[in-house]
């Protein structure tokens, strides 16, 4: 009874994040009124609503909760799961979001006449599907499971009490102003890194409270050991923080406006960019991604992982290889010579780090292959990892210079991004998610396992029927731009090798549109599993658990 | 790692230790690195050091390390285009020297010509005019022989070195008026004139419209463009009105709307933009897409 009275008084967290917002509230409805342009003016507005609706939030937890959450109920741990309940439900919603807006402006290649205002015309919609898809979907996927996983394998609660709130509304409020920037115009123009210095400074608080939160989770394990999953969710976490940071500094025009210019200039920049780039892919696409792999494979597959000393292995040599990788994208540009070099070679030599994932994946499942038959969700993750092999060997071929002569600037290029990002980072995902809803919710099982059969069948087919068209559309362009007459003179204009695009960009946005069929088939399955699926036994902390 | 080795259980299905830990039910087998994957590493390893060695590959204090044969990617590109100019050669030369009608009457030249210009066409005038020249609304067919600006070599040439209403001192100038919007005519003599003009082309009229009325009304305001014939004058790019090709739409509705409105389509100066050759090739290629005068 003492216990509960002393924590019932307002924690640090409480008291601090209070005052915060109430000066963020202050500053962002000051920021809205004297903002140099509408796109800003709306933001701060979003700021300050937001701002105060925090510390509204803040005040009605702190009263109506009776104590602070007990670390652990019966020597079991009470595990956090309200933020990740959270971000699953987000995650689904902005992989809905950015698959629909994909397939929209797929269908803008294909019929131009699609442009049909500016808020929705390619050049805008385009950052907000890849956003939409990598840091809505993906990001909110990666903060989900990272805080379950790191949770059940250090068998310690959650560090921090609002922080983890804090991480998961606060990085899909950095989506919403990204998001909506772009509708309106408002992009510093990095390829994924268009928004502008105030989102990025946002985002920045938000990262590094992610990882202190990770961090002192760790940290209070009750494991003698930190597993795998965890070393490559940490490696993520730090190494985003560092690209973020380096890619991003920039000076506003006015602290009351939306634009600002990098300090970065001519090549630096570019090469900043593409370090940036390209590690994006490496440590959010697929380091982050195989810290799903690592536990939720063999945990639904029931076996031990492969092989303990290839993870080792393969995790320090991935992720000191991948940062080099990034001039491989400013082949026989302005860079210098030497820079494409390493570029290059370092991306032949990170084939083999890369496959040290494939082989514990696929291998993890020795003695249970049988599985496959009946567990589509398994099929689903064990085929992402074969996506994941494929595309990490595409990588390092396409960044051959030789290959590259052909492959850059061509549709070969998007085929290969979305045999990564459809292929492996989507359909494990997916394979998480099917996992990881029964299992926070206390449900015993998924509402219905046919219709994960369907979504996998059809979304395969999406996919590939995507691929293999921006394969052929992609290597089509190459030949067809190379192509000389014997007088020495191209062989086709570009409007040429445009019009030959168009039965591959239909092709396309039908793959397109069946992947984003088997999304919103799963999000009918997961919504019913919440819904209507028989609880599972044990289930200690369900009533004890506050603001869910 | 030894010691993991010496606390793991064995794994029945494979036979392989674990590393004895376990984190939520996961386990970890204490497999060796597949000897394939390790070689492979190895060899990417070892091309790479082979790569570093014969390319340009390391920052240095003052420079980079330029490899063995002191490979640049820009010298690469001047073979390349060495390599290219070789095959245009003389041939170049050639057609830079020749006249339009040197060109015209020289097969060879021709086909040199019209290969350029195929090229340069579908880069630069494709965008307005399509990658088969037809055109679209606003925008003239290539393909026939009606000519807004006149369809001999020369004149081609000179419309696509200074545009038309392009800003340029020697570009073509002269605009359709905005008779209704300007007030000069009023909506009913608007009518009246757009069905005398669809007459002229054989169209038919809407009944009850004063086609005398329109025809008087056309004497008063157009003739000083589009000639007493009515056949246009391609020193003013007024089209010729008595054929069915139009370039905005020869419906009632779209020429109310152009002696309304008034039309200045604009077609860029391409000189400064393309060199004096190109130009020429470009000329040649138009005119001989069927239509050349």
């Amino acid at each position: 009874m003492n216990q509960a009275l002393n924590s019932k008084r307002i924690t640090l967290g409480e008291g601090g994040l209070t005052i915060v917002f109430i000066l963020t509230t202050i500053l962002s409805i000051y920021a809205a009124i004297y903002a140099h342009d509408a796109p800003f003016a709306f933001h701060a507005s979003l700021a300050a609503a937001f701002s105060a609706w925090a510390v509204f939030a803040i005040i009605v937890r702190h009263r109506s909760r009776s104590g602070l959450p007990p670390q652990e109920i019966n020597g079991a741990p009470n595990y956090n799961l309200g933020p990740i309940k959270f971000m699953s439900f987000m995650a689904m919603f902005w992989g809905i979001a950015g698959f629909s807006a994909g397939l929209y402006i797929a269908l803008e290649l294909a019929y131009p006449g699609l442009n049909i205002a500016q808020w929705v015309n390619f050049g805008r919609l385009r950052p907000l599907h890849t956003s939409a898809v990598i840091f809505a979907f993906g990001g909110n996927v990666l903060l989900a499971t990272s805080f379950y996983v790191v949770q059940k394998t250090t068998r310690a609660r959650l560090a921090g009490d609002l922080a983890p709130w804090f991480v998961a509304i606060g990085y899909n409020f950095f989506i919403v102003i990204a998001g909506t920037g772009y509708l309106l115009g408002v992009t510093q123009s990095k390829e994924y890194a268009e928004p502008e210095w105030y989102a990025d400074l946002w985002l920045t608080i938000v990262w590094v409270t992610y990882l202190l939160v990770f961090l002192a989770t760790l940290m209070k394990r009750k494991e003698p050991h930190i597993y795998v999953a965890n070393w490559f969710y940490l490696a993520f976490i730090i190494t985003i923080a560092v690209l973020h940071l380096g890619n991003n500094p920039t000076l506003p025009v006015s602290f009351l406006g939306s634009k600002s210019y990098i300090v970065w200039s001519g090549v630096q920049d570019a090469m900043f960019q593409w370090w940036y780039g390209h590690n994006a892919v490496g440590f959010f696409l697929t380091a982050g991604f195989l810290g799903i792999m690592y536990y939720f494979i063999p945990k639904r597959a029931e076996r031990p992982v492969y092989s303990y000393r290839l993870s080792i292995i393969h995790f320090w040599a991935l992720i000191f290889l991948y940062i080099w990788a990034g001039p491989h994208h400013l082949h026989y540009t302005a860079l210098p010579d030497w820079t494409q070099t390493l570029g290059m070679t370092f991306s032949i030599m990170l084939w083999m780090p890369s496959w040290g994932g494939m082989i514990n994946g696929l291998m993890t499942l020795s003695g249970a292959w049988d599985k496959l038959r009946t567990d589509p969700v398994l099929r689903m993750m064990v085929v992402s990892v074969a996506f994941y092999g494929m595309s990490t060997f595409e990588g390092p071929m396409m960044a051959i210079k030789a290959v590259n002569s052909l492959s850059h600037y061509t549709d070969w290029t998007i085929g290969h991004v979305h045999s990564g990002a459809l292929g492996w980072v989507g359909f494990v995902s997916f394979g998480a998610l099917y996992c990881l809803v029964p299992w926070v919710w206390g449900r015993k099982q998924l509402y219905s396992i046919r219709l994960v059969n369907w979504h996998f069948w059809i979304a395969t087919l999406g996919i590939v029927l995507y691929i293999s068209a921006m394969w052929v559309s992609g290597i089509l362009q190459g030949l067809m731009w190379r192509a000389y007459t014997s007088l020495g003179f191209l062989e086709y204009s570009f409007i040429e090798s445009v019009e030959a695009m168009h039965p591959f960009y239909v092709i396309r946005a039908a793959g397109g549109g069946l992947f984003l069929i088997g999304a919103l088939i799963m999000a009918y399955n997961l919504w019913m599993t919440v819904r209507v699926g028989e609880r599972s036994e044990a289930q200690p902390q369900a009533a004890l658990q506050p603001a869910e | 790692m030894a010691d993991h080795a010496h606390h793991g259980e064995i794994d029945k299905v494979t036979g392989t230790a674990t590393t004895g830990h376990e984190w939520d039910g996961i386990q970890e087998l204490n497999t060796p690195l597949p000897r394939w994957w390790i070689w492979t590493f190895y060899a990417t390893i070892i091309w790479a050091i082979g790569y570093f060695i014969v390319y340009p590959a390391w920052p240095l204090m003052n420079g980079y390390t330029h490899g063995l044969f002191g490979y640049s990617s820009r010298a690469e590109l001047d073979v390349d285009l060495a390599k290219l100019n070789q095959i245009r050669g003389e041939k170049m030369q050639a057609l830079a020297n020749a006249s339009l009608e040197e060109i015209e009457k020289n097969p060879a030249l021709l086909a040199l010509a019209r290969a350029k210009g195929k090229v340069v066409f579908g880069d630069n005038c494709a965008a307005c005019h399509g990658s088969g020249a037809a055109g679209g609304k606003g925008f003239p067919n290539l393909n026939d022989d009606d000519w807004l600006w006149g369809g001999t070599l020369e004149q081609i040439e000179k419309t696509i070195k200074y545009g038309a209403r392009s800003g340029n001192d020697d570009g073509h100038m002269g605009n359709m008026l905005a008779f209704g919007k300007d007030g000069v005519l009023t909506k009913e003599q608007i009518v009246q004139v757009a069905n005398f003009v669809r007459s002229l082309s054989g169209q038919s009229t809407r009944p009850g419209v004063d086609l005398a009325a329109g025809k008087q009304i056309f004497a008063e305001n157009c003739v000083a463009c589009h000639g007493e014939d009515a056949k246009g004058n391609p020193e003013l790019g007024a089209p010729n009105l008595t054929d069915k090709i139009w370039l905005y739409g020869g419906d009632e509705a779209t020429i109310i709307e152009t002696i309304t409105n008034g039309r200045g389509g604009v077609m860029p100066a391409w000189i400064g933009r393309l060199d004096p050759t190109t130009i020429k090739a470009m000329a040649v290629y138009v005119h001989s897409l069927g239509g050349g005068k």
